[in-house]
């Protein structure tokens, strides 16, 4: 019965908004319809997904500035089951994909370290996942976005249709026009079921060299580093690789009913540290050397271990941490990123462990985030100025060597030391005057990035 | 199953109707939006329902076309052995008091039009041998609150009427299920203060389905508001007065 919602004249109540970093914290009007519209009178809003994005992507612009989340909004229109197209709301997220489509063999063509992002949000970031050195990222497998623009309008855009505003979309931050819909092609795999190996790796060349020598054969690539080697031993960390299993390696295996963990409550910010370093270490142990292990590993288990507790960003206490991801382009070579790990070194103030994976080119997009070379991620506790401090002076380093940030990671970053990092800003700025000179759609970020109004 | 559902679009109906198709049940939708009963059959569609998921219009305030669009199930399906009502109006309190015309589209919807849609189908699902019916009441039927007793007075009644239209049709083979969902967080409640104990959609519809399944006459969804609403049903008057319930 349509009316029971339409009827419902409760406002919107003012609530806290945060991104997956818990930091910062800001007050906004959520709203979470079960169809995508733009609310008349044009009033100004950030469109949201599941609030993986860890800084202010999906945050208002102003105190009480209106949040709208796309969840509700996930009715596949249609799936073609000899191509593996799926038209979809933006709203459907990837964990429902993965459990509708897996058990007839399809799985999302690029995904990121969570299941829980929507689709609408992978477009808006133009996600990458383990297999950016052979596939590229999220934008590559989309042939249809329709958006609502700031007029009003319904636009569909695609590769072939309207492309500079497609191409503005793709990693555009929802900044363009409200995604409605989105069509992408999934794509086919024999089992569930991954091929996982593992090897330690001594140093960072020994990583970056098992990266590179891995990318040729593997689909799926990705090293962790301990954060807490120093001297010779700085990158020293566990390569993993992995590729879809067929259905002769698969064998008999049955899914086994994950039991979900929870952290209740913020963990008290002592907590941290002696908890994470005997976690590492153990890891480490366990890996310990340069021997190569072989396993066949549940999906799950592959892309998604911090989904298997609920709230793991409570671990870092009540006042959140920052997220640092950056890519720094091949030509620069090992010796950048090991000047990054050194800083985190030297500031102390860094995480345990380090997400590493080389990148294959960079897409058309002229806001996506990937470009060929090494990306680098890493959870720094929020201490307030300090980390801010650190951020920036990791930035200086970046900025050096060509690289930049990811915006779905990034709450601190100064806008003059972005437009450094994105040498076709400007063009991406044309397109979305184009297409919303009154920048009906901002979000806290894009008004510490781009200038918007608050 | 071949099941006609009033209200798969939305909320907590859209989550039972997508467990009821992956799981292979022959679905047919009825409401008032005809585009939007269309986005939710190719969403079933899509996720495993047979097909084509079919839909005609129903009005749970206009009981005159009841037989018509039941008539449509039946064609569609070839004979329907179940009617899932999710469907119904919602409305806070205060807009109610102020708002008699409301008030009575809300009262004429959830309890007249549900219980004439129920009755009728029964006696259609008795004459072909049985099946289920299955409807929402409320755990705000349970006992009233000055906060929303308009809205739960219609849950309540109908609350009544699926007790005793089980009791009734139960040896002719109609099975009759009533759910009563405590505070779920859907669209309905958007904005509505969110109390302890609130559910999500999917865990009730996946609730409701093992209750169709067993064959029981009601079930709670969340399990957990079963106990809640013991105590609140034991609680004597004088609290209810002195409390802000």
């Amino acid at each position: 019965m349509a009316r029971a919602v339409e009827q419902l004249s409760v406002g919107s109540r003012v609530e806290e908004v945060a991104g997956w970093g818990r930091h910062p914290v800001a007050r906004g009007r959520v709203e979470r319809p079960e169809r995508l519209a733009l609310p008349a009178g044009g009033e100004p809003l950030v469109p949201r997904g599941l609030g993986r994005a860890y800084g202010d992507a999906a945050l208002p612009s102003h105190p009480g500035g209106l949040v709208l989340e796309s969840t509700r909004a996930d009715r596949i229109h249609s799936f073609e089951p000899a191509t593996g197209r799926l038209h979809c709301e933006a709203g459907l997220s990837l964990a429902e994909i993965l459990r509708v489509f897996v058990p007839r063999g399809w799985f999302p063509p690029v995904t990121p370290g969570t299941k829980f992002v929507t689709v609408g949000a992978c477009v808006a970031c133009d996600v990458h996942g383990k297999n950016h050195h052979r596939d590229g990222s999220f934008g590559n497998f989309v042939d249809r976005v329709t958006l609502r623009t700031a007029d009003g309008r319904v636009v569909e855009c695609g590769p072939d249709r309207e492309r500079e505003l497609f191409l503005a979309t793709l990693g555009g931050m929802g900044l363009t026009g409200l995604i409605v819909d989105v069509t992408l092609r999934l794509r086919r795999v024999e089992s569930p079921w991954i091929v996982l190996e593992t090897q330690g790796m001594a140093s960072l060349d020994a990583m970056l060299e098992g990266l590179r020598l891995s990318a040729a054969h593997w689909p799926y690539t990705v090293g962790w580093i301990d954060c807490l080697a120093r001297g010779a031993d700085l990158g020293r960390g566990i390569l993993m690789r992995g590729r879809h299993a067929t259905q002769v390696e698969a064998g008999t295996r049955r899914a086994r009913r994950a039991v979900p963990l929870r952290v209740p409550f913020d963990a008290p910010e002592w907590l941290l540290n002696p908890l994470f370093m005997r976690w590492f270490n153990r890891l480490y142990a366990w890996s310990h050397g340069t021997a190569l292990r072989r396993r066949v590993v549940s999906y799950d288990a592959f892309f998604y271990p911090l989904d298997a507790v609920e709230h793991w960003n409570r671990l870092y206490g009540r006042r959140g941490l920052l997220q640092y991801q950056c890519v720094l382009p091949r030509a620069a070579g090992s010796r950048p990123v090991a000047t990054l790990l050194e800083r985190l070194g030297v500031a102390g103030a860094a995480s345990f462990l380090a997400v590493i994976k080389d990148c294959g080119p960079a897409s058309d997009a002229y806001l996506s985030f990937p470009m060929e070379g090494i990306t680098l991620a890493l959870d720094l506790p929020n201490r307030g100025a300090v980390t801010e401090a650190l951020v920036h002076d990791l930035n200086a380093t970046v900025i050096e060597h060509g690289g930049r940030v990811y915006l779905a990671k990034d709450a601190v970053t100064r806008a003059e030391d972005f437009a450094r990092m994105v040498p076709r800003l400007a063009e991406w700025r044309a397109v979305r005057e184009r297409w919303d000179p009154a920048r009906r759609f901002r979000s806290a970020q894009s008004v510490r990035l781009f200038g918007d109004p608050g | 199953m071949k099941i006609a559902m009033v209200g798969a679009t939305r909320g907590m109906g859209r989550a039972l109707a997508r467990r009821l198709a992956e799981r292979g049940d022959a679905l047919f939708l009825l409401g008032r939006d005809e585009a939007d009963l269309g986005l939710s059959a190719r969403d079933l569609e899509a996720r495993g329902a047979p097909l084509p998921v079919g839909q005609a219009r129903l009005d749970l305030g206009e009981p005159a076309g009841f037989a018509a669009a039941l008539d449509a199930a039946d064609r569609a399906l070839s004979r329907l052995d179940a009617l899932v009502v999710t469907g119904g109006l919602f409305a806070r309190q205060d807009e109610l008091a102020a708002d008699p015309a409301r008030l009575a589209a809300l009262l004429h919807a959830n309890f007249t039009g549900t219980v004439l849609l129920c009755q009728q189908t029964a006696e259609r699902l008795a004459a072909r041998g049985g099946g289920l019916i299955c409807a929402f009441g409320s755990v705000a039927g349970d006992r009233a609150r000055r906060g929303n007793y308009l809205y739960g007075a219609s849950k309540a009644g109908l609350a009544v009427f699926l007790d005793g239209l089980d009791l009734a049709y139960r040896e002719r083979g109609v099975r009759v299920l009533c759910v009563k969902p405590g505070f779920v967080r859907t669209a309905m409640t958007a904005g509505l203060p969110v109390p302890p104990f609130a559910g999500e959609p999917d865990a009730v519809a996946r609730r409701v389905l093992v209750a169709m399944d067993a064959g029981r006459h009601e079930v709670y969804a969340p399990g957990v508001w079963r106990l809640v609403m013991l105590l609140i049903r034991a609680l004597p008057r004088a609290v209810l007065r002195r409390v802000q319930f």
